[in-house]
């Protein structure tokens, strides 16, 4: 295999992961917090499906292919901000059971957004193809060989985003009294409060992030590889997500590499059939590798979970 | 008489149902935005299903599996865990029920078939047990775990369906023996010949047998109390790591029979899937209606196969799309999950009865 192949694989790879990141950094947010949320999945199908529809009349209103892409993003947030409050009316204010809070997401999301495309669109599934982010190479720095193939040449801004998020999300988390605050409602929430921090509003904070971040990821899939919305837009990333937050053990930069091993695990299908060895295995077994290492790596390393130690419990400032 | 009534004003049995029509007129309000006319959707829905004969006995089998996949959540949920690996465990049902019904040819039917039955759930509960093992063993979070055998699940089905029991040229399985076939003749005729077979029984047999063992056994009290809290069960004397190994393979074995259903008694044969069927995770759905209770579930499943069903006529008559009815089934999930929303709904009515009891 040569040097272009490496290369070319490394830069599908980020591509898929980019989706992956801003929605795993979005659990981050929310689970910090002390909410857990299991609706990533129906927060990034919103995203998706407002990036597709903002995009779509941003181009019939005359805006270029880039410009109507960042109107999309922007739409997607503003759409994962509103839907998130229903997850944290539910779990916050009436102390429902989060991870049934989190499926009402994804059924609502599976529902609403088909619904309304079709009333959008006169009955049809999908939402109109958009332009997009066009591809785009750095200049000089792609001429590097194997580095510019792999990360300037043929890229996309979404993934340039989202690896600035990954820092901005351990810095945010790590650096400022913002997400010390925020930490502590998830590991201490009756401490927290006693020092004077208001527990449910940070919830709500970390709940709204989390709605914003996983949108744009789902509409960074409407708005780079599909180009349109229709039912089958995100099938299953946000559960993913999911995965690669735990994985990560609830840190930004080890969501960031779950998210990377991910989208390499769907990057190799496009390239398998290069290699000769490949061809006698059955690509089911390819498929399969990725779930099943993840639980191997589990098994072996991760061990017992770091996860915030208050997560999925409501907050009753009475029941100290 | 006065228990009868009792019953009836407990707030379990009155949450869940102004949960229902709290979610519907949610439902008839987004149709209103929409333009569509609710009055006229639901009741082309109603008439989809109660209609006809044909059209009702479908409904069943399509109620079948979701009783299956709802018990397997609500009984895994009783022992604290959050088993979203139904969808897994009933593929893996299935492709076991779909190799015995394909492969072992010969035998008589009342071997044959309840053997296929046997296989779907004994594989499904094994698939179900790997996460309680890793849960129990390496304290592997089994919402991940079971998430990552969803995916293995689908892969194994297709490639199993795909190396060892292809119809040449196509992409779905050969047919089963009849003599492992599940098909009720007697009751297909009866239902205007729908596809109604006899999961549907065992299925109603499971929901009583779950009831009596969770809550008549002393096997079943273990499995609550280590639902309850694991640490006072410890403290007890209860194996927990046991209990939920064992929890986990019972919930298996209910979403796997699920899917042996589907092949033994529906389709005949099983296909080459690009994704997986849904009906695990609407399981979680009809479970959570239901209040992981198994009665609860029979009616969580009758709800929700009805609205879904149903929404294909409704979207025939009426020509409201139907993913409506996504969003009814999501809110009604939401006013249940969110009690305080409804009993706030309630108050004006909780403050009156306490009065009279004061007079």
């Amino acid at each position: 295999m040569d040097l272009l192949t490496i290369g070319q694989i490394i830069n599908t790879t980020l591509v898929f992961a980019t989706a992956l990141i801003f929605a795993s950094l979005g659990g981050i947010f929310s689970e910090k917090s002390g909410v857990t949320n299991l609706g990533l999945e129906g927060f990034m199908v919103f995203g998706a499906f407002a990036a597709g529809i903002a995009a779509h009349y941003a181009q019939e209103a005359g805006m270029g292919g880039t410009t109507s892409a960042w109107m999309g993003i922007l739409f997607a947030v503003v759409l994962g901000v509103v839907v998130s409050l229903i997850h944290a009316v539910a779990s916050i204010t009436f102390k429902a059971d989060q991870i049934i809070s989190g499926i009402v997401i994804n059924f609502l999301a599976a529902g609403s957004t088909l619904y309304l495309v079709k009333l959008l669109f006169e009955g049809s599934g999908d939402s109109p193809l958009v332009q997009g982010f066009s591809k785009f190479d750095v200049p000089l720095l792609k001429d590097i060989p194997l580095l510019g193939e792999a990360f300037f040449k043929n890229v996309y801004p979404t993934t340039y985003l989202a690896i600035l998020f990954v820092f901005l999300t351990y810095y945010i988390m790590y650096k400022t009294p913002f997400g010390l605050r925020l930490r502590s409602v998830g590991e201490h929430p009756s401490a927290a409060d006693t020092v004077g921090v208001k527990v449910r509003r940070y919830r709500y904070v970390g709940v709204m992030i989390s709605g914003a971040l996983a949108a744009i990821g789902g509409a960074a899939i409407t708005l780079t590889t599909t180009g349109t919305f229709s039912h089958n837009t995100v099938s299953g990333q946000g559960y993913i997500a999911i995965a690669a937050m735990i994985f990560g053990k609830w840190n930004p930069i080890g969501a960031f590499g779950a998210a990377v091993f991910f989208g390499f695990s769907q990057a190799i299908r496009n390239y398998v059939q290069l290699f000769e060895w490949s061809q006698s295995i059955p690509q089911e077994i390819i498929y399969m590798l990725p779930y099943l290492l993840t639980i191997i790596v589990l098994v072996a390393a991760v061990g017992r979970s770091s996860a915030p130690s208050a997560l999925g419990e409501p907050y009753d400032p009475g029941k100290r | 008489m006065n228990n009868v009534l009792k019953w009836f004003t407990r707030d379990s049995f009155i949450l869940p149902i102004v949960a229902i029509i709290m979610g519907l007129i949610l439902g008839g309000i987004v149709m209103l935005i929409g333009g569509y006319n609710p009055i006229e959707a639901y009741s082309a829905l109603f008439t989809k299903v109660f209609g006809d004969m044909y059209n009702f006995g479908e409904a069943v089998r399509e109620m079948t599996p979701l009783i299956m996949t709802g018990l397997a959540f609500a009984f895994a949920a009783r022992a604290g865990l959050f088993n979203i690996g139904g969808e897994g465990q009933f593929l893996v049902g299935m492709t076991a029920a779909t190799f015995v019904g394909v492969k072992f040819t010969g035998l008589p039917i009342y071997i044959h078939a309840p053997l296929a039955l046997i296989a779907g759930a004994v594989f499904g509960g094994l698939w179900a047990a790997i996460a309680g093992y890793l849960k129990a063993a390496r304290g592997v979070n089994e919402v991940i775990s079971s998430i990552m055998l969803n995916w293995i699940g689908l892969y194994l089905a297709n490639l199993i369906v795909r190396q060892f029991l292809l119809l040449k040229g196509e992409n779905r399985s050969v047919d089963i023996s009849d003599t492992a076939s599940i098909s009720l003749t007697w009751l297909s005729e009866l239902m205007g010949n729908s596809r109604v077979h006899m999961g549907t029984l065992i299925a109603l047999v499971m929901a009583v047998l779950f009831y009596i063992y969770m809550w008549k056994t002393k096997q079943g009290y273990e499995i609550r109390a280590v639902g309850y809290n694991p640490n006072a069960a410890e403290y007890a004397g209860m194996h927990v790591n046991r209990n939920i190994v064992k929890a986990m393979f019972i919930s298996g074995m209910l979403a796997g029979l699920g899917g042996a259903f589907q092949v033994l008694g529906v389709f005949q044969y099983q296909t080459v899937m690009s994704g997986s069927p849904g009906t695990g995770f609407d399981g979680i759905a009809v479970a959570l209606i239901g209040l992981n209770h198994p009665f609860g579930v029979l009616l969580g499943a009758l709800l929700f196969g009805t609205l879904t069903y149903g929404s294909a006529g409704m979207s025939f008559a009426a020509d409201v799309p139907p993913e409506i009815i996504r969003i009814v089934i999501g809110s009604i999930i939401f006013f249940i999950a969110a009690q305080g929303i409804v009993r706030w709904v309630l108050k004006p009515f909780y403050s009156k009865r306490k009065k009279e009891k004061v007079l």
